[in-house]
């Protein structure tokens, strides 16, 4: 490994991210799919809900790259507005989780006692639910579209974000560098933020990658069962289960939303899976 | 049953929020609420949810089929454990074998492409693999049936779907434990004494490696009963799945909360016996 000037962890954590050309992949898809999102509207040769009733159920073709749906409209353009969502989704989603569990696990590993006892076992609690039921539920209650979507997904895995925490926490909170900024003052808040939150970074970025990743898998199928984003919207679950009734004749309707959810979730697996051996070089894989 | 009663707490806070249709009169969401009991404050009606339940095995009654939840529950349960069992099943008996394989062969084209199709396999949605499935072996090949779940022919499609990412979790797993295990000094021993690679891997490696597989093999039993949902959607099966997304469609909370309660309870009971199996399989742990 070369000599470099400031070798920071990110500096050595990039240098080795560099070598896995998985964890690239998953990048330059994810890039893609990025700007995709962001130029829907240059990028789709058609509006999400332009129908035409001409062109109902076509097959690929020129004028339509991916074909048509049952009400004429560009399954293309559909799938380039979708990914708008997903990503959306996928993000907000983990943002609530990290947030919410982060504080919940930093509260129970900083303070310890009965703080710790009383929520982790809330956590343990909610960890006896199948997740995905438990966003089935919780998005059942809510109602459907974007914001509750994103909220009952979020939910679904504060949990894990809460145990990563609080691990991490416990590891480091007995260092004397802590010791030292209570010493000088510093208010339990100050040290949780700006002493062990820098340092508990590795663990949760990974887990958020993967959970970005569950998170747009879990909304798809949440809209399929036709508990997320309602019609017109296009959302790359949802599109999947109107096309079922047409499976036997118009098979295409079926393939290239289930392939869209696909390729994402696993440019993030290749992403966190190469982030996860680029931060911890100790761990064998 | 400590964990138990929290659960039964936690269960019917969610769906507490009553929405019924929106036609009926006022007088007659009033007459529901109160023989519900609805309008109770939510911890009498938690607290007389739980006593039912835990006393009397009673779950209320069904707001859509005026049938007892315990009742419509207790229909549906055979057939969601037999699929769930037996996806269980069938990918432990594919997951296992290819994890240990990969784990010899590290680095062999077989390792590179089950690392592959493990990838995928994670990252397939339940429901479009189903399609999939569905698409190529009832529509084109038309060799297996795509609805229900009475003959064997019509569970394979089913169990496939459903052990689709448990199969890739469980050896991605396995290798790992497995690749562990190898390079530790008593395989050298065992390698040393002349044994057999085969007794060496199967007597002397895998035991030590099964910890870690047990687990992820108990978590995702817990996933492919909430998997089941989806699984019970493609492919027409009345099960608990199918009955709560009913159930859902059509606002009837007892269903939802019953249903939740059967999958949670099960998936409890299921981490609870396989704590318990990890003593057999590994006599340091001790029961207490």
């Amino acid at each position: 490994m070369p000599i470099m000037k400031g070798n920071s962890m990110w500096k050595y954590t990039f240098i080795r991210l560099r070598r896995n050309y998985l964890a690239l992949i998953g990048f330059a898809i994810l890039l893609m799919l990025i700007l995709t999102a962001i130029f829907a509207e240059q990028l789709a040769p058609y509006g999400f809900a332009d129908q035409d009733y001409m062109m109902i159920r076509k097959p690929p073709s020129a004028e339509h790259l991916l074909g048509t749906d049952e009400f004429g409209r560009d399954v293309l353009s559909r799938l380039i507005y979708g990914s708008r969502i997903s990503l959306q989704v996928g993000l907000i989603a983990v943002s609530i989780s990290l947030v919410a569990g982060g504080a919940i696990g930093a509260a129970a590993g900083y303070f310890g006692g009965k703080m710790d006892n009383l929520l982790m076992r809330v956590m343990d609690v909610q960890l006896a639910i199948p997740t995905i039921l438990l966003a089935i539920v919780i998005s059942s209650a809510l109602g459907p579209g974007l914001f509750n979507l994103m909220v009952a997904v979020g939910i679904t895995s504060i949990p894990r974000f809460a145990r990563l925490m609080r691990a991490s926490v416990l590891s480091i909170k007995n260092m004397e560098f802590i010791e030292a900024a209570r010493a000088m003052g510093a208010s339990h808040l100050r040290v949780i933020l700006l002493y062990i939150l820098p340092n508990c970074m590795a663990p949760l970025i990974v887990q958020s990658t993967l959970s970005v990743a569950n998170a747009i898998l879990f909304a798809a199928t949440l809209s399929f069962l036709g508990l997320g984003i309602q019609p017109p919207f296009p959302e790359w679950g949802g599109m999947l289960s109107a096309a079922r009734p047409y499976l036997r004749n118009s098979a295409y309707l079926s393939i290239f939303p289930g392939l869209a959810i696909m390729i994402t979730i696993v440019s993030l697996n290749c992403i966190g899976d190469g982030l996860r051996d680029a931060l911890d070089p100790k761990q064998k894989r | 049953m400590a964990i138990l009663f929290t659960i039964l707490y936690f269960t019917p806070g969610d769906p507490a929020r009553i929405a019924l249709g929106q036609e009926v009169t006022a007088e007659a969401i009033e007459a529901f609420r109160a023989e519900h009991g609805l309008n109770d404050p939510f911890v009498v009606q938690l607290g007389r949810y739980i006593y039912r339940a835990v006393f009397h095995a009673d779950l209320g009654y069904s707001y859509v089929m005026k049938s007892p939840v315990s009742f419509e529950l207790a229909s549906r349960i055979p057939v969601t454990i037999k699929l769930a069992f037996w996806a269980v099943v069938f990918s432990t008996l594919i997951g296992i074998p290819l994890g240990i394989v990969c784990a010899i062969r590290q680095y062999s084209l077989l390792d590179s492409l089950t690392t592959l199709v493990t990838l995928l396999g994670v990252s397939m949605p339940t429901f479009w693999t189903g399609i999939l499935l569905i698409l190529a072996f009832s529509v084109h090949l038309q060799w297996l049936p795509s609805m229900g779940f009475g003959s064997v022919s019509e569970m394979v499609l089913p169990i496939v779907t459903l052990s689709g990412s448990a199969i890739a979790i469980i050896a991605r797993i396995t290798r790992s434990s497995m690749l562990e295990v190898i390079r530790s000094d008593y395989i050298r021993t065992a390698r040393a004494k002349g044994q057999k690679e085969s007794v060496v891997i199967l007597r002397h490696a895998l035991p030590n490696a099964m910890i870690p597989i047990l687990t992820i093999i108990s978590m995702q039993f817990g996933m492919l009963l909430g998997g089941s949902l989806i699984t019970e959607a493609i492919f027409s099966i009345s099960g608990v799945g199918r009955l709560m997304l009913e159930a859902i469609n059509m606002r009837d909370y007892p269903i939802i909360q019953g249903g939740t309660l059967f999958i949670s309870v099960a998936f409890c009971l299921i981490n609870l016996s396989v704590d318990i199996l990890y003593a057999f399989i590994d006599p340091r742990i001790h029961v207490r």
